[in-house]
């Protein structure tokens, strides 16, 4: 009666909206994480054998002995270029292969020599090369040390958590010796060491239950731990994905951070339950240096925090013995893997700009989306029918508010099978797109990498005639329960599967698919609904690996094999636009990624900050929270306040439960609809920015969304801000995510800095919490004094419609009086800027003389699209603007056909003139309308019409009207 | 700068009304050449130079009618042999055809051609169409708004005829209550003798089976068969303790039970009987009291989805369905005289062995049955007035329904019409409630009973709105929304969810058919 009674009130305590929190694992009910946190710090077995030590010109191989069961390991340690050092480890001879991470790196780090320094009975100390940094290898027990000068930046099992679980026989019955595989020379040693293995066999080790499901654990036990002390270190940041604060938190008093692919219902909020991604990079930072820690391990992973800053006075004394003092905070990680190896990457920094480029040499940059994936995305589960996407895509021409994607879920199709439509509901695909393909629109089909077990099913039949089914433990083909009933899962891991579901992009197989349709893969966690925590069973088998080897990597392959589909679709020549809800470190080289399925809740709304800076902080850029949120109704203002919010994030999509009322732009009243129109216009207004700041996330791997402290990394009081970020340095924007709020407080950083209101020009000083009186039109941002914004003001219907619109460059001045940008266009769909066709231009404001050079003089391409418009926020009145060009413009003029345009018959015959003079080659010409005359410039100089506002100092220069292509400078006199 | 230069001049034809790009004719004194142009919000003054120049002088957009320059701008399709029409600035060269006259793509390299000839045609086509439909569904209307007017006209006649009749009912059900009473005293005095009569040979029985159990017991309770109840024999009957709270039968309490003496015959015993009459327990009869029922232990499971839907999936009745069974719930409570009363005292005395009150004499039955008959009367009297009630009820609800401005949607009234889709059977009843109902077996769904009209201001009649259906789950209640359009038949045309649980169905009759719409063809404007 009891129990019945409390799981009944717990039942209703939960209440409908929260996670069920019993589907998922504690680190309790993870055998191995229970087993490794279980370790008693400062109790290292291990010892470095240095009479092993082996040094080439790329590495050194050092083997460990654990002093309890006498198995040993290697150690490989690599001096990376670009300033990082990775350390491998791994059973010296394991009984069988361990599980490396495959396809995550973009290549094989290129390693740079190490020396050895010094070396005695009880350590070895190498150095790094730089900046006389060294790493110190210490015998007994073992540890490593990478020190810059006198300061400790980071140490490897200072607090003796190395743990390494060696593969072993099932010792079923007493009488199979399990000796043969070990190394020692000593029978009595062996004997006592085998007496030790036998008592500390635990629970757990080679079967493991969670609810119904059982995990047959075939390899028996196979963690691997390690700690890394970081001292001076108060703030670390990364391991995405969880719905907690950009700061981590410490994990004493809770379970680690967990990383472990997973389709949570109803996620909860700031918690370090695992969700769809993992990404297993950890930031440090103080304001001296940033390191990162990337841990290259896709099993189930658990991420403990301690700091001695945090109270914790047993490790605190314990980090004071490390230490030698007791002053210095210090952070200490722990890292749990449940199988594979240790293969640990240090970026060493030191600036965080640094780190993003140590950490995209890796794995890779953010893939550089077409221009039209920036713009705004409209999506529901589901858009009903063909009639339905039509009469929703003729809902944003009435209510003039552009978009670029409408966007169809799992309703599409025949059935939930994925490449297929709906006969009666998507019966001319081909028409849906040519419709939008009219007014230069894109849609995107969901495809899951479930698939129904039907043997009318095409896809269905290919892939298990093929073989490429994730098989089970018996070897059959392994199913689960997803959106279509039973499903199988094609093994993603096998690059000749990956290669067959990209040729199923092609438009003769994906039947109905056009270019202007792209792909969405959700589910890719796996999510398998009657699963151990609705994902696949750990013991399924992946070609000669465990899916526990893989788990986290699913998702991974099948973004990429749907990207590469996409790019071979088009002979390689179009960009590819792949969204993903399941993701991996090096996830960001296939496209974009989302939140999965948050909720129309304020706190989601607020959390939507941090879980996107975490992700750009590990090179995934193109991120975006569903804006309404998935599950729920949001109120108009919670609509508008996320309109507001994701219209200055990267990834702009507003997604809707099936269960949940329409909630397109236009149904909230004309007020409302007019607050969102106004936010998506001045997202596309902002377009040529966004682009700009993907192409260099794509050159450099800096995030486009960036926390404070990657710009102001010397300001403590950046380093926990996540209710306000960054669009590249010179973007700060402060979302509204107060229900009611009547002003917000912005943190404007930088002690030099000033910052412009974007909507009233009105100039801040940096430094200073701001309090702002907000309406329900006010996105509070703000631009950088000292930078220069491209935008362009004349919004279309969607992005491609504005194309060959002019810019309007935004300059705000510094107190120096100077800025600085850059103006960088393409075609925005293709790979040809792979093959230098692109303008990219670098702008500069000094001196009262704008100009615009050339950054990249060996790219070649040409734009229609010319500057309309110089706004100087900051200026003071000129006396006279005078535009200087080189004289590049002959050709785009002359090249035009032959037209005669007239507005009135005495304008005709002025134009006719004009136009010989064209014909004949003449010297390039400004004209000044002014006057009502043109003149010829010949290509140098001609004064410029424009407006002071005194009130806010901001300098309007009238249609200068150079080609955004050229060469030119603007002298205010 | 030349190419951009080039786009500020509109050029046209040459046959037309010289006017800057985008203007329409309306406003082109407004746009006078050579002389200084006022924005039209009157914001500012520039030189006419500046009109059409690509670049966005007026915060009102009007002086780059013809160009894409202006956020707020609008252009004007002239549209020569179709209808006029603004278009936003935006959409002026973005590669879009807009304009039929292909007008607004006049330097994007969009290959629009003119289609507004076509457009026309194909217009006039359906408005044609449109217009015959509309045409004869007005006359329908116009019948049935003759209809509605004879029906309402019918319907208060018989409203009236009913409301007489109801004063005689009335009258009808007072005298025959009065009948009923006056038949129901004498009834109830001849039933109350009867009944006295057989409670008084009963206290005569059970005084008879009380001396025989006296003298039972006092045998039993004489062990010893001296003919003497003694004290202790007394004693070995606890439950006779007069204070059994203290749980010990003392001699000296025995005794007192006794009238004081020690023991007592037969006949003295009777002035004790009575005294331990209900505590007497004999000793053949050894069994307990009965076991206490204990509740059986209650396992309380959270309820299932299933379960919380507050409406069953089965058949909801018809509103007349509902008053029927409610009647029929009122007559059962209510019929206390009408119940034999054998029946009754079943119930109320335990002792059966009294058995059944005997019948009633002939002179009582002949005054029951008299009162029966009355009563009878009178019950037949009330129905019948209250089924007048319901009819003059329905009557004026029907009168007073607001069945649009010329009652033209009364014939949909107590009607219903289906639509078979794929899946599903739909049914709209209008005015009454919207269903669905799977096409191979199932329950029917409640998509919404009748809300309210919902069209927008000056067309509330173009849309009804269906409300409280079966509730979704994590959802709202299913409602639907019926969209009239002009048809001569009554049908419906389609159905959708648009969102999930709020239907939307399309609905034609005649009743909402306009006079014919000659005026919108005459709009076709060809200029010039």
């Amino acid at each position: 009666m009891v129990p019945v009674l409390v799981v009944w009130l717990a039942l209703c305590l939960s209440g409908t909206w929260a996670v069920d929190r019993s589907n998922f694992k504690t680190c309790d009910q993870s055998s191995f994480c229970k087993r490794q946190r279980a370790l008693k710090p400062g109790e290292s077995p291990y010892r470095a054998l240095l009479e092993t030590m082996e040094l080439t010109n790329t590495r050194l191989t050092l083997q460990l002995i654990n002093d309890n069961n006498k198995v040993r390991l290697l150690l490989e340690l690599y001096r990376l270029q670009g300033n990082m050092t990775r350390v491998k480890i791994n059973e010296l001879k394991p009984l069988k292969p361990r599980y490396e991470v495959p396809d995550v790196l973009v290549r094989e780090p290129p390693t740079e020599p190490l020396s050895v320094l010094s070396q005695d009975e009880n350590g070895v100390v190498l150095s790094l090369g730089v900046e006389s940094q060294r790493v110190i290898v210490s015998a007994q027990p073992f540890r490593l040390d990478i020190v810059e000068g006198h300061n400790v930046l980071m140490s490897l099992n200072s607090r003796g958590l190395l743990a390494f679980e060696h593969l072993r026989m099932r010792k079923d019955t007493q009488a199979e010796p399990e000796a043969e595989n070990k190394e020692e020379a000593d029978t009595a040693h062996q004997a006592e060491t085998t007496k030790e293995e036998e008592e500390k066999v635990e629970e757990g080790m080679w079967e493991e239950t969670f609810k119904s499901h059982s995990d047959s654990k075939p390899n028996g036990p196979s963690a691997v731990s390690l700690d890394f002390s970081l001292p001076g270190v108060e703030h670390v940041y990364g391991i995405p994905e969880h719905a907690d604060t950009l700061r981590l938190k410490t994990t004493d008093n809770g379970d680690p951070y967990r990383l472990y692919n997973l389709d949570v219902f109803q996620y909860e909020l700031y918690n370090p339950m695992a969700l769809y991604g993992a990404v297993p990079v950890m930031l440090a930072h103080n304001t001296q240096r940033t390191t990162g820690i990337f841990w290259l391990n896709a099993a189930e992973t658990w991420v403990d925090i301690s700091s001695n800053t945090a109270g914790k006075t047993v490790f605190g004394k314990m980090l004071d013995y490390v230490q030698g003092s007791s002053e210095t905070p210090q952070t200490d990680v722990r890292w749990i893997s449940e199988s594979g190896i240790i293969d640990v990457f240090i970026m060493l920094g030191p600036t965080p700009k640094d780190i993003f480029s140590q950490y995209a040499s890796l794995t890779g940059t953010q893939s550089f989306p077409p221009l039209s994936s920036l713009g705004y995305h409209q999506c529901r589960w589901n858009y009903n029918d063909q009639e339905d996407v039509r009469s929703v895509d003729a809902g944003f021409d009435e209510h003039d508010i552009p978009y670029d994607f409408i966007w169809l879920d799992i309703e599409h199709t025949d059935g939930k099978r994925y490449f297929t439509w709906d006969p009666h509901k998507f019966a001319s695909p081909k028409d849906m797109l040519q419709g939008l393909k009219d007014k230069k629109r894109n849609m995107v089909a969901i495809v899951d990498p479930h698939i129904k077990v039907d043997s009318n099913y095409k896809i269905h039949n290919e892939i298990r005639s093929r073989g490429f089914y994730v098989k089970n433990k018996d070897g059959g083909d392994y199913e689960g329960w997803c959106w279509p009933g039973n499903a199988g899962y094609p093994d993603f891991t096998q690059p000749d599967m990956r290669a067959w579901w990209a040729s199923m992009f092609s438009y003769d197989q994906y039947e109905g698919s056009m270019d202007n349709l792209y792909t969405w893969n959700d589910m890719n966690e796996p999510s398998v609904f009657n699963g151990p925590e609705v994902t696949m069973h750990k013991d399924a088998v992946h070609g000669s690996w465990e899916h526990r080897d893989v788990h986290n990597l699913y998702g991974l392959y099948v973004h990429r094999a749907t990207m590469e589909g996409l790019i071979q679709r088009s002979g390689g020549v179009e960009r590819p636009f792949v969204l993903t809800r399941a993701f991996f470190a090096g996830s960001q080289r296939y496209g974009a990624v989302w939140t999965g399925d948050n909720a129309a809740e304020w706190d989601h709304l607020k959390i939507s900050i941090p879980m996107c800076l975490s992700l750009g902080l590990v090179g995934i850029s193109f991120c975006g929270a569903d804006v309404g949120g998935f599950f729920k109704s949001p109120s108009p203002e919670l609509l508008v306040r996320w309109y507001q919010t994701g219209a200055y994030q990267p990834f702009f999509r507003a997604h809707a439960h099936l269960d949940t009322p329409r909630r397109e732009p236009w149904l909230f009243g004309p007020e409302n609809t007019a607050l969102i129109r106004e936010v998506i216009r001045q997202r596309y207004t902002f377009l040529p920015y966004w682009y700009q700041l993907f192409y260099h996330a794509y050159r450099t791997g800096e995030p486009v969304m960036r926390a404070l402290w990657v710009e102001y990394p010397q300001d403590p009081a950046t380093f926990a801000v996540d209710d306000e970020f960054l669009i590249g340095r010179d973007l700060l924007v402060h979302p509204v995510t107060e229900e009611g709020a009547r002003g917000v407080t912005a943190f404007l950083p930088g002690k030099e800095e000033v910052w412009f209101d974007i909507h009233t020009f009105q100039k801040h000083n940096g430094a200073q919490n701001l309090y702002i009186p907000v309406t329900m039109s006010s996105i509070p941002v703000f631009q950088r004094g000292g930078s220069i914004i491209p935008r362009k003001l004349r919004v279309r219907r969607s992005s491609a419609c504005m194309e060959h619109d002019p810019y309007t460059l935004f300059v705000a001045l510094n107190t120096r009086r100077t800025a600085e940008g850059e103006l960088y266009i393409d075609d925005g769909h293709t790979f040809n800027f792979d093959n230098k066709e692109f303008i990219h231009r670098r702008l500069f404001f000094s001196n009262n003389v704008l100009s615009s050079v050339n950054v990249a003089p060996e790219a070649q391409f040409t734009t229609k699209s010319w500057i309309e418009r110089v706004v100087i926020l900051g200026a003071s009145k000129p006396r006279k603007v005078t535009l200087i060009t080189a004289g590049k413009l002959k050709t785009a003029v002359c090249n035009k056909e032959n037209k005669v345009f007239n507005v009135g018959c005495s304008f005709q015959v002025v134009l006719s003139v004009l136009h010989e003079q064209c014909l004949k080659e003449a010297p390039v010409f400004r004209v000044k309308i002014y006057f009502a005359l043109f003149l010829f410039a010949d290509g140098h100089k001609s004064q410029l019409d424009f407006d002071f506002d005194a009130s806010v100092s901001v300098l309007t220069i009238r249609k200068p009207s150079m080609n955004a292509g050229e060469d030119w400078s603007m002298a205010l006199q | 700068m030349f190419w951009y230069l080039l786009l500020l001049w509109g050029g046209i034809s040459a046959v037309e009304v010289q006017r800057p790009r985008g203007v329409p004719l309306s406003k082109r004194p407004f746009y006078e050449e050579n002389k200084p142009f006022t924005c039209l919000d009157g914001s500012r003054t520039i030189p006419f130079d500046r009109i059409n120049d690509d670049y966005c002088d007026c915060q009102d957009g009007s002086d780059e009618p013809g160009t894409a320059a202006c956020p707020n701008g609008n252009f004007h399709c002239t549209n020569a042999g179709f209808r006029p029409t603004f278009i936003p600035s935006s959409h002026v060269n973005d590669g879009i055809c807009d304009c039929c006259d292909a007008t607004d793509e006049y330097n994007s390299g969009a290959e629009c051609q003119n289609t507004c000839r076509e457009l026309w045609r194909k217009e006039k086509e359906s408005m044609q169409k449109l217009a015959e439909i509309a045409k004869e569904g007005f006359l329908l209307k116009q019948q049935l708004i003759q209809e509605a007017k004879r029906g309402l006209e019918e319907k208060q006649t018989k409203l009236g005829e009913v409301q007489n009749s109801k004063k005689d009912l009335e009258t009808n059900v007072e005298a025959l209550r009065t009948a009923k009473e006056a038949a129901e005293q004498p009834e109830k005095e001849a039933k109350e003798r009867h009944l006295k009569a057989w409670e008084e040979q009963n206290a005569a029985i059970r005084m008879e089976k009380d001396k025989v159990r006296m003298a039972e017991v006092f045998i039993e309770l004489d062990a010893d068969g001296d003919g003497f109840v003694s004290v202790a024999e007394l004693l070995s009957h606890s439950e006779m303790d007069p204070d059994s709270s203290d749980g010990s039968f003392t001699e000296a309490e025995a005794q007192e039970l006794l009238g004081g003496v020690d023991k007592v015959n037969t006949a003295a015993f009777e002035t004790i009987w009575s005294k331990i009459r209900e505590k007497y327990v004999s000793e053949s009869n050894t069994d307990g009291p009965a076991p206490v029922e204990t509740p059986q232990e209650e396992v309380r499971e959270p309820v299932s989805d299933n379960d919380s839907e507050p409406y069953p999936d089965d058949d909801i009745p018809e509103e007349e369905d509902e008053d029927e069974d409610e009647d029929e719930d009122e007559d059962m409570d209510d019929g206390d005289y009408k119940s034999p009363p054998v029946t009754r005292t079943d119930e109320k005395k335990d002792d059966s062995e009294e058995g059944a009150m005997p019948p009633y004499d002939q002179e009582t039955q002949n005054l029951i049955d008299a009162a029966q008959k009355a009563r009878n009367e009178f019950e037949e009297a009330e129905r019948a007035l209250r089924e007048v009630d319901d009819q003059i009820r329905n009557l004026e609800k029907e009168i007073s329904f607001d069945f649009g401005p010329s009652s033209e949607f009364a014939y949909l009234y107590s009607q219903c019409y289906e639509l078979t889709t794929g899946e599903y059977v739909y049914r709209l009843c209008p005015f009454n409630r919207v269903s669905q109902k799977p096409k191979y077996g199932g329950s029917e769904t409640n998509l919404g009973t009748w809300g309210k009209w919902a069209g927008p201001e000056g067309n509330v009649y173009s849309v009804m709105k269906y409300e409280q259906g079966t509730g979704c789950w994590q959802g709202p209640n299913r409602s639907t929304t019926v969209k009239l359009t002009c048809g001569k038949e009554t049908v419906v045309t389609s159905t959708s969810e648009p969102s999930r649980c709020e239907y939307l169905m399309e609905f034609t009759s005649p009743a909402v058919c306009q006079e014919a719409p000659d005026l919108e063809v005459s709009d076709i404007h060809e200029e010039l």
